[in-house]
């Protein structure tokens, strides 16, 4: 299948990329890794008159250092994240949701801020940026602004990145020491997750001292499993201790039903993946 | 249109192309490479695997403009002077195919895959391969095929060039 025809630009800058879209209005889509995007375009389910390709402004990729926080730019590709030593050691929860991200091919295309900024509810980065507290760079025609975690995802495919804006970049906070684990329960090899479970923990003695968990494809947007997060401080790291604190999972959720589950379904495997990913996030 | 500067298995190909086209149809309909197949047109298959600048891409899920001033190798730029790629030749040997429409995109992903770990255990190529599919189901002997390909690799410009294992 072919795209519809739409005229394209490949701007250097972001503020030419940011011109751009500016000047196409609501018609113009922004390219970033396309992985997503060009499936849209071929089935035609979107039919912009711009395309807006992001792929030669060179300060939009790689991670850097910056003090208290890793700041990944939003075209560095799902591989290069992956493959990052700074992410590694600040951020393994980033290391492990990207590893089963799609398959090979994708990861080597795809990028950080694109996935991101698409925010397919079952998308693999939500749950473990919007559990690590990241914040969200976007330029627009006024200049930057940023957008904690909190606010940024707002409903299905859709986020705090307006028209005629960019997400550039992604602050994430560093983890230093926390253990980390992206637990993904697939029917079918590199599909998006029936349910995932983002967790990190800091263990001290045996002890979890803190811990952060996020739910991918429990609802319109990634969820932050606030009531496990309390529930899970002050215990030891047992399959016993993690059990309870796990059977809150699914509070406060609204999963989908589908071909690939009911709700109820996707409520219980909530519970049973969270146990499983704070526990290998703990290395017990 | 729009002018595109690629290289394409070692040569310099200047076209011009509309914006929509993808990567794949650019190959098959402009260049005549038709060693790359389109298989699912979802971008799940893998059957339209190619290298960009050397790691493996899905050739439908790329604009033909994103690979201006890019280099792409497709499987039919994989043998050297006719001889056979030590990936290719493990195919052959080991009988890795059965209708052979998914074996231009398992060859192209499994010399990614040995590029970036020359020794994987049969779960990395498993995993691996993810991205494509064999409707014929044929995957154990294409996990066998990159077994054997990686044994004789460390050296693989050494094993295409003294006749490979015999």
């Amino acid at each position: 299948m072919i795209p519809a025809q739409f005229d394209y630009v490949a701007p250097s800058t972001v503020e030419e990329a940011v011109n751009a879209l500016v000047e196409a209005g609501e018609d113009a889509k922004v390219l970033a890794g396309g992985q997503s995007l060009l499936p849209v375009l071929r089935m035609r389910l979107n039919v912009p008159s711009v395309v807006v390709d992001l792929c030669r402004i060179e300060s939009l990729r790689g991670v850097r250092d910056d003090g208290d926080a890793l700041v990944i730019g939003a075209m560095t590709t799902h591989s290069d994240v992956f493959h990052d030593p700074l992410v590694r050691e600040h951020a393994t929860l980033l290391t492990k949701a990207v590893e089963q991200l799609a398959d090979p091919q994708v990861r080597h295309r795809g990028t950080f801020g694109g996935a991101l900024a698409h925010a397919d509810p079952a998308g693999d980065l939500g749950a473990p940026a919007l559990a690590l507290g990241a914040s969200f760079v976007i330029a627009g025609s006024g200049g930057t602004r940023t957008v904690e975690a909190d606010d940024f995802f707002e409903d299905l495919f859709t986020t705090a990145v307006q028209d005629g804006e960019i997400l550039t970049e992604v602050r994430i906070p560093k983890y230093t020491g926390w253990g980390a684990h992206y637990e993904k329960f697939v029917r079918v090899a590199h599909q998006w997750p029936i349910v995932a479970v983002a967790a990190a923990v800091r263990v001290d003695g045996g002890t979890i001292a803190e811990a952060r968990v996020g739910l991918t494809n429990m609802g319109s947007t990634p969820l932050r499993a606030r009531a496990v997060e309390s529930a899970l401080v002050g215990q030891s790291a047992t399959d016993e201790a993690v059990r309870g604190a796990a059977a809150s999972a699914a509070e406060g959720t609204n999963p989908p039903s589908d071909l690939n589950g009911d709700a109820d379904f996707r409520r219980h495997l909530a519970t049973v993946l969270t146990r499983r990913a704070v526990l290998a996030a703990a290395g017990a | 249109m729009t002018r595109i500067n690629v290289k394409v298995d070692g040569a310099m190909c200047s076209d011009d192309v509309e914006p929509r086209t993808l990567l794949v149809h650019y190959l098959r309909e402009q260049l005549g490479k038709t060693g790359t197949v389109i298989g699912c047109d979802t971008s799940n298959c893998g059957a339209c695997t190619v290298h960009l600048d050397g790691r493996s891409v899905k050739s439908c899920n790329v604009l033909a403009v994103q690979a201006d001033g890019h280099e792409v190798t497709t499987i039919e730029g994989l043998a050297t002077n006719g001889e056979l790629h030590p990936v290719q030749k493990a195919f052959h040997e080991c009988h890795a195919l059965q209708c052979g429409f998914c074996t231009p995109g398992m060859i192209m992903q499994s010399v990614d895959l040995l590029n970036e770990n020359s020794d994987p255990s049969e779960e990395e190529i498993r995993t691996g391969l993810e991205g494509n599919l064999c409707r014929c189901t044929g995957y154990h002997n294409i996990v066998k095929a990159v077994q054997q390909a990686a044994d004789g690799a460390g050296s693989a410009a050494v094993a295409s060039t003294s006749g490979g294992a015999s």
